[in-house]
């Protein structure tokens, strides 16, 4: 008895709160259709608390509710969340549901939590979960973050920020950036202010605003500025406006074009230096001892491969390893080098026909091996923070770093190099025995001793653009095949046995190179400059810069 | 460093161990399967793996007591990336080794260099990789996908999802890029694209220095409409080129790049860091969370000794084909190729995305598409797939030439036939 009316009065009791609850809901229905607005109007403020608990589950659809929401909570602890989920680092606890900062700390993963920063403990990679974003919302969190971002002190953060707010101008942003820009102190923030204010005054009524913002705009190069443009000159009646706008354009577009012939310039430099750099080894062994070496592409793969050791071995310092794994690329491939001539190519002198044959089966002994060490897949090579992104000149033109730094390094080896074969006694004595290899003899050089060592110079080299590469491109074992016929091409046209050709023989065949792809395709590119070079042979077969003197023979 | 050492000593024994398995010819009571993936040259990197899942296979197989009774026993041969070496091995396969099926190839141009020695011969292979359609031979069964389970499906992705105005088709210069965006581009200006929001790019084998490309996409993206690059680039010429979108500043969420040659396998050898966000469409991803793929998973874990090493689309499509060959010759009772390319048709196995693939009379596979981004860890997450399982076509709907060209291997016993002449061309077989 007693039990069955206590279940009774259980029921009563739900049944009153499932009608309270419903009363409610019907009552926000009712506001939902008096106020279509209901989120404006009715703006709940939520807790950052509240925000961010209802991130761990749902789709990404409701996630992006969420970030809605989020962005909206005036709680320091925001962009931090907004951050770290456009990173892909914010995580959950699978348990408790806690959402954390991860830190990777030796295979586990040290959590901080989000609400107060405090240490949430140590955890394996399996009880975490990512909060996951896809392209959506990294979109709208790297418009959040750049509204948030436009208060950062950072001049870097506030230029994406307002890259970003250009994308859509509207009055809103314009107001946005008419703040900033009283306080701002950054020149080339302050243009891109300028240039979207201009813009949007080139919708206003006031014909005398709009041809002023047209004038203005002729020296921005902002990409949005081109397209508003046009729209302008497509769309207005008004004789003077179309006018104006139409020189404004003009003017940007000569200017467009000075700066794609630039960056034409700039891309074929790079190109070049990657040029010198695979054939300036290649320059010694086959330019000053005149041996055909097929293996050289496979010497440079040693050297990215030897950047990827040291990498796997100093897993946190990825700038170290770079500079490190130079004077190491030299060594692993410049012993190879040794090993290579002493054991093979010192039977086969004078006889250019089974040393090419011979370093060609040595090229594919050291794929084989490399795929069996290290196994046939790409190893992947990390790339440190000071070689990526671009230097940004302006709006339209920029050089990338990694490009930058791979032509002053080029630039540095070659000097280097120059260096060794001007100045040291090694270099004379290469010199000597390259020249008159009898008459070095007799002066007493070791030419057997120097034959070595000029081809480990040469395959250290090799090796040395092998780090190189290895920011560039993949490591493999089909690296070396890929770069071994540019480089011959780059000695035969330079002139063989002269570095200073080597390094005008890269570069102008980079730059042709570049110069040619927009026009023809980079297919047709690779094709007309073997022809070029060709020709170029049949007319001075010793190249841009032969061997004088009586040192030539025959 | 002894680590290494132990390897070389180990690859050592590896290669003598697979050249003493080619060379055996017993006429043993064993069911034999040729495997005809390159294991040197440019192609290794991809078809090792193809390899070494047949062999998980197999090894398998004959754990559950062989297939009609007898063993299944491996033949590996290596073709060496090399071409008319296929042709040669397939043939070596065939005759010297009588093989009952093969598993093999990955190249387009390798396919088709195989192709007549397995029509002449009357051999059995099946291909496991996606591919660009416009074939449809008697003696091969393609377990890949065509171009409308991948690219026209990736396209529509993008059109309808992101509301991608412009397209930039890049691809490396060879024949399946060019089929491929050949249809697309065909598909786009079906559906209302102009042709100067069509840019159409191709570059050499290894490609690597991408900075006239790249920007010249940043200029075509920068004209106010959205901008998307569809990728056939292949293989190695991959890296530097989102090595140079991340340099340049191209991010994933201005202009997307979806690829149709970019899998977990190569991903793996990236620093991908650049590339989160970036696209690739296909029917299956390592990421995909069901009791089938788990279990294949830690099975190909265990079976490569390497709980790093990771599964691909190809790998799928190769379980998927030997899984259907082994029910094929049960159903057959017999491994004669004639009866169990009869056998084929129809049969249905669970592919490994929680689904069940099918064998169509045209010789290819129902599958589901999936579109994935790139995770930092160089995985793949599922943002979009198709609603159920689409049918492989192998003469795409949207070129003129194979407009009116359908394959059915039951009714009309023909890869060929074209529906308005009524009839059937392009293949020797009767």
């Amino acid at each position: 008895m007693t039990l069955s009316s206590r279940k009774n009065i259980q029921i009563l009791l739900s049944l009153i709160f499932i009608a309270m609850l419903s009363a409610g809901y019907s009552a926000a229905a009712l506001a939902d259709s008096i106020e279509p607005k209901t989120e404006t109007s009715v703006a709940i403020v939520i807790s950052f608390e509240v925000a961010t608990a209802s991130l761990t589950a749902g789709s990404y659809s409701d996630r992006e509710q969420v970030i809605k929401k989020l962005y909206t909570v005036d709680d320091e602890r925001v962009l931090p969340v907004l951050q770290q989920m456009l990173k892909s680092k914010l995580y959950y606890i699978k348990k408790t549901k806690q959402l954390v900062f991860i830190k990777k700390i030796d295979g586990s993963y040290k959590t901080t939590s989000i609400l107060n920063n405090e240490d949430a403990g140590l955890f394996e990679k399996n009880k975490l979960k990512k909060v996951k974003v896809n392209n959506k919302l990294r979109r709208l969190l790297r418009g959040y973050i750049a509204q948030l971002g436009l208060k950062s002190t950072d001049d870097a953060v506030r230029k994406a920020a307002v890259k970003q707010l250009l994308k859509n101008i509207n009055a809103e942003t314009i107001a946005v950036l008419q703040v900033l820009d009283k306080k701002e102190t950054n020149s080339s923030i302050k243009e891109l202010v300028a240039a979207g204010v201009s813009i949007w005054n080139l919708s206003s009524n006031d014909k005398a605003t709009q041809l002023a913002s047209i004038k203005a705009l002729s020296k921005s190069l902002v990409p949005e500025v081109k397209l508003k443009l046009q729209e302008i000159i497509e769309d207005t009646e008004d004789a003077t406006i179309k006018k104006a706008a139409i020189s404004s354009l003009k003017k940007i577009d000569s200017k467009i074009s000075i700066f794609g012939f630039l960056e034409n310039l700039v891309f074929g430099l790079s190109l070049g230096s990657v040029l010198l750099l695979i054939a300036v080894g290649l320059a010694i062994t086959f330019g000053v001892m005149g041996v055909i070496n097929m293996a050289h592409g496979e010497l440079m793969m040693l050297g990215a491969y030897t950047t990827f050791v040291v990498q796997q071995m100093l897993p946190n310092h990825i700038t170290a390893s770079i500079f490190i794994s130079i004077p190491l690329a030299f060594l692993v491939a410049g012993a190879f080098g040794v090993a290579i001539e002493r054991f093979v190519i010192r039977y086969l002198y004078g006889r250019p026909l089974e040393t090419l044959l011979a370093t060609f089966g040595i090229s594919l002994i050291l794929q084989q091996l490399v795929r069996s060490v290290f196994g046939p897949t790409n190893q992947a090579v990390q790339t440190p923070a000071f070689m990526s992104g671009s230097l940004e000149i302006n709006s339209i033109f920029a050089i990338t770093y990694n490009r930058l730094y791979i032509f002053i390094f080029a630039i540095v080896v070659l000097l280097l190099l120059m260096l060794i074969l001007k100045k040291t006694r090694l270099g004379l004595q290469v010199r000597a025995v390259s020249q008159n290899r009898t008459m070095a003899k007799a002066m007493g050089v070791k030419s057997e001793w120097v034959d070595a060592m000029t081809f480990g110079l040469g395959s250290g080299i090799a090796g040395v653009a092998g780090v190189a590469l290895s920011q560039l491109t993949n490591v493999g074992p089909n690296l070396g095949q890929a770069y071994i016929i540019d480089s011959f091409m780059v000695v035969v046209f330079g002139g063989v046995g002269n570095l200073l050709g080597t390094f005008v023989g890269a570069m102008s065949l980079g730059v042709f190179n570049k110069f040619l792809e927009p026009w023809s395709g980079a297919v047709l590119a690779k094709i007309l400059v073997l022809v070029f070079i060709i020709l170029f042979i049949q007319k001075r077969p010793r190249g841009l810069f032969p061997k004088k003197g009586r040192g030539v023979e025959d | 460093m002894s680590n290494w050492i132990k390897k070389i000593a180990s690859s050592a024994l590896v290669i003598t161990a697979m050249l003493g398995l080619s060379l055996s010819v017993q006429a043993g009571n064993t069911i034999k399967v040729g495997v005809l993936h390159s294991l040197s040259g440019t192609m290794a990197i991809s078809e090792t793996t193809l390899k070494d899942t047949v062999l998980m296979m197999i090894e398998e197989q004959n754990k559950k007591g062989g297939l009609l009774g007898k063993k299944l026993e491996a033949v590996v041969v290596d073709p060496a990336s090399n071409w008319p070496l296929f042709a040669e091995k397939a043939r070596e396969l065939l005759q010297k080794n009588k093989v009952d099926v093969v598993f093999g190839c990955w190249t387009s141009v390798s396919r088709k260099s195989v192709l007549p020695v397995f029509e002449e011969l009357n051999g059995l292979l099946f291909y496991p990789v996606q591919y660009e359609g416009e074939e449809s031979s008697k003696n091969v069964f393609y377990t890949g996908a065509a171009p409308n389970q991948q690219a026209i499906p990736a396209v529509d992705y993008l059109m309808n999802e992101i509301g991608v105005k412009r397209w930039v088709l890049a691809g490396t210069d060879y024949v399946y890029p060019r089929t491929t965006n050949k249809i697309l581009e065909a598909y786009l200006k079906h559906k209302g694209v102009k042709a100067k929001d069509i840019m159409i790019n191709y570059t050499p084998f290894g490609h690597s220095d991408w900075q006239s490309i790249v920007s010249d996409i940043k200029k075509f993206g920068s004209k106010g409409k959205k901008t998307a690059v569809v990728s056939t680039i292949n293989g190695d010429a991959n890296v530097p080129f989102y090595k140079e979108l991340g340099n340049q500043g191209v991010s994933a969420e201005n202009i997307p790049v979806v690829a149709f040659s970019v899998g977990e396998e190569e991903l793996s050898g990236i620093d991908t860091k650049p590339l989160v966000g970036h696209l690739a469409a296909w029917n299956y991803f390592m990421s995909v969370d069901n009791k089938e793929n788990a279990a294949f998973i830690k099975k190909w874990k265990t079976f490569i000794k390497d709980k790093n090493r990771v599964t691909n689309d190809p790998m799928e499509a190769t379980y998927i084909g030997f899984n259907m060959w082994v029910k094929a010759v049960q159903k057959a009772k017999t491994t004669d190729v004639d009866a169990v390319e009869k056998a084929m048709i129809g049969i249905k196995t669970p592919n490994l995305t929680g689904g069940m693939a099918e064998m169509l009379p045209n010789h290819h596979l129902t599958k589901p598409v999936l579109i994935g981004e790139i995770q930092e860890d160089g995985q793949f997450d599922v943002v979009w797939e198709t609603e159920g399982l689409v049918p492989g076509d192998a003469w795409s709907d949207h070129l003129p030439g194979s407009k009116d060209v359908v394959s059915d291997w039951v009714k009309l016993k023909c890869g060929n036939y074209n529906t308005k002449t009524k009839k059937c061309s392009g293949q020797n077989f009767k």
